[in-house]
């Protein structure tokens, strides 16, 4: 699994075209999968959300499990395209967005 | 060089192997991490180790890279295990090989506390009141913190 699974190709002449919309991919660990009950999702990116912090908060207006889940945004962690980003990082077409607790390996 | 695997591992050989056919290292060193049971009312039955497989190899690889930045190594592996372990069960290896030991003992250190609050890996441990997943520690996040300020071989 890669971050670039999910993406098609570049088409040459994109330019001319209207842009074919990637889904975002979003993943769940840890308690995180266990409390909103699946370990991924895919679903075109919301017009609203630009950034991470943006992602969580429309993810929390779902209300229900995801509300519950995302309560507390201090124990929650976020890596875009697999790297560990703050609140402000942008959120892109295409991107593959990784919601989870504190690590705990080692 | 670094695994992720659901196997054991070998210690001796994999030790071996690190420092085999070159003559020019003076020494490893060696970390191993095993699944503890504390005891008590919470005892420990069994682990379940999850991670998050591409980011946890990204996340391996940077964080050896930064070893080798920062010590004169001559060989390193992290060798990372997942999935279901019990009580005395080898979770991970962390090995350095230097021609001297300061590099090789201060490597191993960075590649541990670095890989504890980096490597997307998550435990489940379960115990007599059911299943729990692990918390992090503040003390795991002030060991990597140490490493960050110090940014160089002097840590």
């Amino acid at each position: 699994m890669t971050s670039t699974d999910c993406r098609r190709p570049v088409r040459p002449d994109a330019g001319q075209r209207p842009a074919i919309q990637q889904d975002i991919r979003l993943l769940y660990f840890a308690w995180l999968r266990a409390r909103i009950g699946h370990a991924e999702e895919n679903f075109p990116k919301p017009a609203e959300v630009n950034d991470v912090a943006g992602l969580l908060a429309w993810l929390r207006d779902r209300g229900g499990r995801y509300a519950e889940a995302l309560r507390d945004l201090s124990v929650i962690r976020v890596a875009v395209n697999q790297d560990y980003v703050g609140p402000d990082h942008p959120i892109r077409d295409g991107d593959e967005i990784a919601i989870f607790p504190p690590v705990t390996g080692g | 060089m670094f695994r992720v695997q659901r196997e054991d591992f070998n210690i001796g050989h994999e030790l071996d192997r690190l420092a085999t056919g070159d003559h020019s290292i003076g020494g490893v060193a060696s970390f191993v991490g095993l699944v503890r049971d504390m005891g008590g009312p919470d005892r420990v039955s069994a682990l379940t180790l999850e991670h998050y497989p591409g980011m946890t190899e990204k996340k391996l690889a940077e964080i050896e890279a930064e070893a080798n930045r920062r010590w004169p190594l001559s060989a390193s592996l992290i060798i990372h295990r997942y999935g279901r372990l019990e009580p005395g069960d080898r979770i991970v290896l962390v090995a350095t090989a230097s021609p001297h030991r300061e590099a090789a003992l201060a490597a191993c250190h960075f590649l541990i506390d670095w890989l504890k609050t980096d490597a997307p890996f998550w435990k489940s441990e379960e115990t007599a009141r059911g299943e729990r997943w692990v918390e992090a520690r503040a003390q795991d996040d002030e060991a990597a913190r140490r490493w960050r300020e110090t940014g160089n071989s002097s840590g």
